[in-house]
């Protein structure tokens, strides 16, 4: 038998200051602009409501958004997940670079490869979209 | 006007269930008049034991070492190499009709050009073409997601959507739950009208896009048939043609649980311990089901409807090359006939697929049936050849070099053309990685040897292996891997192995979805 619940991690170093990483990953609405094959997100409080290129809406609780530990987590509500986590955090790593790991938990498991696997896809990119010309080494 | 080009694939077919490989279950007389015609290959092995690795080596005419796409869930690359991109700028009309799976199904974000394309522009690629070719149309195994088959039957039949077997269950795990007469897993009474199942419309859309053709065009056509993977789900109108209570049980199924678990016990553990249930290393191995619980029954219902499915596509088959006789094409039509890989089908107490390397898995129908204008005179190849050489035979059929990055060679026509070309060993490899477990194997077949050897991971250590006698043991059931007496085979094997590893990929391709 496997596990039920499903664990995925990835993550990204990028040359630049971990706070332009968290101007965009730690700004909900802004989930279209580097997560692929979202059309559209609303937030009211803590709910937001991403809209995926298939027409599936997503409802999802925004759990934690914290500026001092760079760290976004929410958790989708939709009825096909039984238990969902997804937490961004952007790591100062003191050289002018930044870790951005994108973690997926979820049940049924192979929804956190589903989610996870876009998450990467997502963090790819990030680069683009700050400007940058590649993934630092 | 040049040789105009038909590949036939199939999903998961194994290279008994032909009659001209000594089948006896399903009537395959299309592709049995095939093999008479042509050159039948009786050691076609896989280069990777599931679909999108498969399809992607069948491609690029690379190992999944090299195009990096190591397990289902990996994408091969929008801009990887392909056969039917070198055809199309020789001047060939392209189409991939059928099961692509070169990019994961499960994609709620529609990330992936495959599923987009079926759901915005139809059957044209934007741009001109998509992986070289200029039409698509696509299925899979029944009537769910954005595919072209499953949006046509939705839109058309929408009250036949429901007779298909759901290939997933509520978790999205590959669904468990036991259907026909004997409670198999993932067989199901499928009402649905023949004519509107999978495998008719595979042969329809190629029917009408060869239509669509000039008469002095050239020709590339990949009909891939998403059958007879599971489930077996069949027209029920056709699977009165196999009484299943009348169908023998494979050679390769020890009736007793005990010379099952025997054999299963003289291999690496990951063996035994997925027939006990308790190691799932192939997401497509539903994970809820506990293979020592297969009866014989189900062996025999499961191999009963796998039959059936066999005899519908090559009905299908024999229809598209009615067609192609009717336009007068036939003289000048190269047909390859083969399947991605095999299906354990009872064998060893096992249905399904997995890290086993053997031939329920990797060994494959291959026909090549040479345009008749090219008088090759009709053969059985003994020696090993792969999938990986399929796309240099394009090439040469379509009088085109090889390009480099190839690493295969085109299809022998006899044994002595595959002694004089080298055609001595063929590989097959295998990596996974599923929520906390790895396994990694890479196989050669030499001679009349299978050996396997085990890269470390979460259930073995690196020191274990397979070795198999094929003359002496077909079945594969008396692993000499620890036997001193053949340790100086194994060396000898394990080293050839290594020395013929394929160059590897620059960077890892990332698992993004489960399949």
């Amino acid at each position: 038998m496997t596990a039920s619940r499903g664990s995925i991690r990835h993550a990204i170093r990028l040359a630049c200051p971990p706070d332009d990483v968290w101007a965009v990953v730690g700004d909900p609405p802004r989930i279209q602009e580097w997560f692929p094959g979202i059309v559209s997100s609303s937030v009211e409080g803590d709910q937001r409501v991403v809209t995926t290129r298939s027409g599936i809406p997503m409802p999802e609780q925004l759990l934690t958004v914290d500026p001092v530990l760079r760290r976004m987590q929410y958790r989708i509500t939709a009825p096909m997940f039984k238990e969902h986590l997804g937490t961004v955090d952007v790591h100062d790593l003191g050289d002018g670079t930044c870790l951005v790991v994108y973690s997926t938990d979820a049940d049924p498991a192979p929804l956190a490869l589903v989610i996870g696997g876009a998450a990467r896809a997502a963090l790819a990119n990030l680069p683009h979209l700050l400007g940058l010309e590649q993934p630092a080494r | 006007m040049g040789r105009k080009i038909l590949l036939v694939t199939t999903d998961q077919q194994r290279y008994d269930t032909l009659g001209c490989n000594g089948g006896t279950l399903a009537r395959t007389p299309v592709v049995d008049g095939l093999a008479a015609q042509g050159v039948r290959f009786e050691r076609a092995h896989t280069q990777s034991v599931v679909c999108m690795p498969s399809r992607s080596t069948i491609l690029t005419g690379q190992y999944p070492t090299t195009h990096g796409v190591w397990m289902n869930g990996v994408p091969l690359p929008v801009d990887a190499p392909s056969v039917a991109d070198e055809l199309h700028r020789a001047g060939y009309h392209t189409a991939l009709i059928g099961k692509a799976h070169f990019e994961p199904f499960l994609d709620p974000f529609f990330r992936f050009t495959e599923n987009a394309m079926a759901s915005t522009t139809g059957t044209e690629p934007a741009g001109g073409v998509h992986r070289g070719f200029e039409h698509l149309e696509m299925a899979t195994h029944g009537a769910m997601g954005p595919l072209h088959y499953a949006r046509w039957l939705m839109a058309e039949h929408p009250e036949a959507v429901d007779g298909y077997y759901p290939a997933l269950d509520g978790s999205l795990q590959v669904n468990a739950a036991g259907g026909g007469d004997t409670g198999a897993p993932q067989v199901k009474v499928n009402p649905i009208d023949r004519g509107i199942y999978h495998t008719d419309w595979v042969a329809d859309r190629t029917i009408g896009w060869l239509d669509g053709l000039d008469q002095g065009d050239d020709w590339f056509c990949w009909m891939s048939f998403p059958d007879p993977h599971h489930p077996w789900d069949p027209p029920e109108s056709e699977v009165g043609r196999i009484d299943w209570r009348e169908v023998p049980l494979p050679a390769g199924y020890p009736e007793q649980a005990s010379e099952r678990e025997a054999i299963l016990d003289g291999k690496p553990r990951h063996w035994r311990l997925w027939y006990d249930g308790t190691l799932v290393s192939n997401y497509e191995a539903p994970a809820d089901w506990v293979p020592a619980t297969l009866t014989a029954d189900q062996v025999r219902e499961v191999n009963a409807r796998n039959a059936v499915e066999c005899e519908l596509i090559d009905e299908a088959l024999g229809r598209v090359l009615g067609r192609i006789a009717e336009r007068g094409w036939d003289d000048d039509l190269d047909v390859v006939f083969t399947t991605d890989h095999g299906e354990l089908q009872g064998d060893f107490g096992l249905l399904f697929k997995g890290p086993y390397h053997v031939d329920s898995l990797m060994r494959l129908p291959l026909i090549w049936r040479p345009a008749p204008a090219s008088a090759t005179p009709p053969a059985v190849v003994g020696r090993p050849v792969g999938l990986v050489d399929l796309a240099p035979t394009f090439c040469a059929i379509a009088g085109i070099g090889t390009p480099e990055w190839m690493q295969g060679s085109a299809l022998p026509v006899d044994d002595a053309d595959a002694d004089q070309r080298g055609f001595e060993r063929v590989l097959t490899e295998w990596d996974s990685e599923l929520f906390g477990t790895d396994v990694h194997v890479r196989t050669i077949m030499r001679d009349h040897w299978v050996c396997s050897a085990y890269l470390p991971g979460t259930s073995h250590d690196g020191s274990e292996g397979e070795l198999y006698d094929l003359d002496e043991d077909p079945l594969q059931q008396a692993n000499r891997w620890d036997d001193p007496e053949f340790r100086a085979v194994r060396d000898d094997l394990v080293g050839d192995l290594w020395d013929h590893q394929p160059a590897p990929r620059r960077t890892r391709l990332a698992l993004e979805a489960p399949v």
